[in-house]
């Protein structure tokens, strides 16, 4: 089945983005992305102390796998900015998803700054898929801003609950049709990454739920399949739902009919 | 001499490069993105760059995240 989804100018075979954070060691984090057959995975920036001995996270990121920079952390859209560079500076910050988080009990995005920090970095020839409420109109300044897709949640981050949201990121879905919709945060399930697919998402990101996982790299192989298996749906065409029984046998020529 | 190192005020000696600054620790310098003054410097130009009283120096690495 030819169903490539294009982002920034890229060819990915596979709707499922992972990401890395929250992984019990770095080779499940490894063997899970190579099970998710994801080929574009996130990764944040932070600070480190000197006597620190961890590993090199992007040593264990597998060839030809998109590295994309989240700018988790940031608080305002300057904030967000400067971590793009940084990145970019790095060697990795060609893709970046934007995260601005104020509120730190729900985290959810600051829309209005991440509108900002869209502009700014799109501008400047970075691939930009900011993480949003899913807002209408916020989706469509995001798309003028000049973003790559759109990244609504699904429920709050790492909550596992599923699609809440479910209503409004199907108005997106709807309306917005320049550019892919990948729905990001709260997916707990394959049945939950299915569902978004089957609604018409173009991807699905997840992370805590497969880190979380006894068995990360297997459940990293059940969401791909969820994801896979959603699309496939979307794209089959479902039949409509129906409030009584529509027999699914011929209703004539009963063996017994006297 | 003073500079701030990760936003924490730390006490070097005249003369320290960056290249010294990494390798004073247990950290892989392969991992190790140094911003000095808001601009990230290159690896291979951290033996060239004299830290001066005053320096601001960020010390960042990729890790994993969602």
């Amino acid at each position: 089945m030819d169903d490539k989804l294009i982002v920034g100018g890229r060819e990915f075979g596979s709707r499922f983005f992972l990401g890395t954070g929250k992984f019990g060691d770095k080779e499940a984090m490894r063997r899970a992305v190579v099970s998710s057959g994801s080929e574009l995975v996130t990764v944040a920036l932070r600070r480190i102390d000197l006597d620190e001995t961890d590993e090199n996270i992007l040593s264990f990121i597998p060839e030809g796998v998109t590295i994309m920079v989240n700018t988790s952390g940031a608080r305002n859209a300057e904030e967000a900015v400067r971590i793009a560079h940084i990145a970019r500076e790095a060697g990795y910050g060609e893709w970046i998803k934007i995260e601005v988080i104020n509120d730190s009990r729900y985290l959810l995005p600051d829309n209005q700054e991440t509108i900002k920090a869209t502009r700014i970095l799109s501008g400047e020839g970075f691939v930009v898929l900011p993480y949003m409420h899913p807002d209408l109109y916020v989706a469509k300044a995001l798309v003028e801003a000049g973003a790559a897709a759109v990244m609504p949640l699904g429920s709050l981050i790492g909550s596992n609950q599923g699609l809440k949201m479910r209503t409004l990121i199907e108005v997106l879905i709807e309306e917005i049709t320049e550019i892919p919709i990948v729905v990001d945060a709260g997916i707990g399930r394959p049945s939950h990454a299915a569902e978004a697919m089957e609604m018409g998402a173009d991807a699905v990101l997840a992370n805590t739920a497969v880190a979380d996982a006894e068995d990360p790299p297997l459940m990293a192989a059940a969401f791909a399949r969820g994801v896979e298996a959603g699309r496939m749906a979307y794209l089959a065409k479902m039949g409509r739902e129906r409030k009584g029984a529509a027999a699914s046998s011929p209703l004539t020529g009963f063996l017994y009919d006297e | 001499m003073k500079i701030t190192v990760n936003g924490k005020a730390m006490e070097i000696a005249e003369g320290m490069d960056l290249h010294r600054l990494v390798h004073s620790g247990k950290a892989d310098p392969d991992r190790v993105i140094l911003v000095l003054n808001d601009g990230v410097v290159k690896s291979d130009r951290w033996s060239l760059t004299v830290l001066s009283e005053g320096d601001r120096v960020e010390l960042v690495s990729f890790v994993g995240g969602g």
